[in-house]
């Protein structure tokens, strides 16, 4: 008798050791998705800056024209390929931070343009944009290390093999420039 | 980072539980002295009720309170867009639930503080002085710094140890004043034995009167100086650029002027002691390590920004032994230092007028712009007709509309508004 007891009672803490686990990893799963659509959050914040920036600059830069639509351009394909999948969407998106990294620099002729504090806002805006993309990015990867290292580790690599919980994949970059310097300068 | 947080949650629990029980047993101690027998349990009651009473003062009204005493201001994005942005960009590196309020402090003291019991109301404060010192990436730095206070639940727990050891300093204050000034038991114990139990008793009532303040506090500093260690570990990983931080510290424990006015239960989430001497070393009664060996460890953490690396370079610094647990180090990976952003280099004066003038919108101040270039700024409710530059003298006509503002104001019984002699 003592002892079934003593057998449903180790089952049974077991149990809520697996329940716990199990909850646990689909907490950080849940996370990781979540920390993914920051990204895109911040993504779409670019994408609605842009024309506003065009907009200001059009009138100061009127040698820049190429560049500027360069810059529109890049922008709607960007938007268009943000549904279309990870590798589109982060191809388009670096070239769209190039023709502004680009763009940036062509401003430094135009001291006008500088002086502009519509534009100086705007600049501050996607700046800051630009850090905040790569910091959604870097706290995606931070989680999604937190995750794999929990479907690796034990105990919990028991139970994330028995239920499928898959290791998930690390932000990589695809633009070499774009790794060299992971923020737009100005 | 998690299992940070976690093993934070576990020592915070313990320390706070412990401080409990010191707590309890100066109440228990108390109360017999006073009166033995039964009054050891309505001391140990008592001293519950002051600790809940404190508690619930400190968790309900405490943060607007902490905020209104220290003079802050909420700032939107609107009216300090680089500041708002910082923080928002810490916020997404840390995984913040919601963005924290942002506040701002009229003080030419360099200083930046954190509060919230929650991470999903907590709030960030800096004052003018540190906003006109520093560049973009000293800023991102303290910010982190203060962000990492709130990830890691620092001000979480550090306002509840500090609760639990202002209520034990009270009672024991109270006990050892009431002792000195005459005040005593209220029942003679009549046999010769409970009078000598009573006598042991009464003597170690008042050494753990004398003992668990100082016990209770040397613990909670103790506390505030490792969360200060991990707050930098946190802000070196959030920016991966521990320079930035490093520098920020340099320019801030440069400074050698007035203190600021705050109070003591914010400093263990302020960015550095408010209440110290610049620069002066660290005791055990310091609510902040060293600056000058936090700058240390930063700078020599070698190329990296992750967790451990910091562990490695406050290992290289303290003779071996590392801040950060093993549990948290498992697994992480480093990820290298970012290249500093080239802002331009603003010189102090154009970073002084420009978090100035942040203050001066918030305050409503309107401006007149002059030929020769200067702007002059009105308070709100100036009343006269027309003032002349300050720079080049010529005369401005104020608008109509800041005088009907102002008669406004004064028909309310307001003040009027005079410009700041500069």
């Amino acid at each position: 008798m003592i002892a079934l007891l003593l057998i449903v009672g180790v089952l049974m803490v077991l149990a809520v050791m697996v329940i716990a686990m199990y909850n646990g990893l689909v907490v950080t799963r849940n996370q990781v998705k979540n920390a993914w659509s920051q990204i895109d959050v911040q993504l779409k914040r670019r994408h609605d800056l842009i024309p506003n920036l065009v907009e200001t600059a059009k009138g100061y830069v009127k040698h820049e024209r190429e560049t500027l639509e360069n810059i529109t351009k890049a922008r709607n394909l960007a938007t268009q390929a943000s549904g279309a999948g990870a590798a589109a969407a982060g191809k388009a998106e670096g070239e769209l931070s190039g023709a502004l990294s680009k763009f940036f620099l062509v401003v430094e002729n135009y001291p006008d343009l500088k002086a502009n504090q519509n534009f100086l806002a705007l600049q501050e805006e996607l700046s800051s944009t630009e850090n905040k993309i790569s910091f959604a990015r870097q706290f995606y990867n931070d989680i999604v290390l937190n995750y794999n290292n929990k479907t690796e580790q034990f105990p919990t690599n028991i139970i994330a093999g028995s239920f499928g919980f898959k290791r998930a994949e690390f932000f990589e970059l695809t633009a070499p420039a774009e790794r060299e310097t992971p923020k737009v300068q100005f | 980072m998690w299992d940070l947080i976690q093993s934070n949650k576990r020592k915070s629990v313990a320390l706070i539980f412990f401080l409990a029980v010191v707590l309890i047993a100066l109440g228990y101690f108390v109360g017999f002295y006073i009166a033995p027998g039964d009054g050891g349990l309505y001391g140990a009651v008592a001293a519950m009720l002051v600790w809940t009473i404190m508690m619930a003062a400190s968790v309900g009204g405490g943060e607007a309170i902490l905020l209104a005493s220290s003079g802050a201001r909420e700032v939107d994005h609107n009216a300090a867009p680089q500041l708002f942005n910082i923080v928002e960009e810490m916020k997404i590196a840390a995984g913040l639930p919601a963005m924290p309020r942002v506040f701002i402090i009229d003080s030419d003291v360099p200083n930046a503080f954190a509060v919230g019991l929650n991470p999903k109301r907590a709030a960030v404060a800096v004052t003018t002085g540190l906003l006109s010192r520093l560049n973009r990436d000293e800023l991102q730095g303290v910010i982190a710094h203060e962000i990492g206070h709130i990830a890691n639940r620092d001000t979480l727990f550090m306002t509840l140890a500090g609760v639990t050891v202002g209520a034990v300093i009270i009672i024991a204050d109270l006990f050892l004043r009431g002792l000195f000034y005459g005040g005593g038991r209220t029942r003679r114990s009549s046999s010769r034995n409970e009078g000598q139990g009573a006598a042991i008793m009464a003597i170690l009532s008042i050494i753990l009167a004398i003992l668990a303040p100082i016990l209770a506090q040397i613990l909670y500093f103790a506390c505030s100086r490792r969360r200060e260690y991990l707050a930098d570990a946190s802000s070196a990983q959030f920016t991966r650029y521990p320079e930035g931080l490093a520098t920020a510290l340099e320019k801030i424990s440069g400074y050698h002027g007035e203190r600021l006015q705050i109070s003591r239960a914010v400093a263990p989430m302020m960015i550095i002691n408010p209440l110290a001497a610049a620069g002066s070393s660290t005791s055990i009664f310091s609510t902040h390590p060293a600056t000058e060996d936090r700058i240390r460890v930063l700078r020599s953490m070698a190329g990296g920004s992750s967790f451990a690396a910091y562990d490695q370079a406050f290992r290289s610094a303290h003779g071996d032994h590392g801040v950060i647990g093993s549990a948290t180090l498992r697994g992480v990976s480093e990820f290298g230092v970012r290249k500093p952003s080239d802002e331009p280099a603003a010189n102090a004066s154009q970073r002084m007028r420009s978090a100035k003038n942040i203050l001066h919108n918030l305050n409503q101040f309107s401006t007149i712009a002059c030929s020769c270039g200067l702007k002059i700024k009105l308070p709100p409710g100036f009343d006269r007709p027309s003032l002349a530059c300050p720079r080049c003298g010529a005369q401005h006509v104020v608008p109509p509309e800041l005088l009907a503002a102002a008669a406004a104001l004064q028909a309310a019984g307001g003040t009027p508004g005079r410009p700041p002699s500069a």
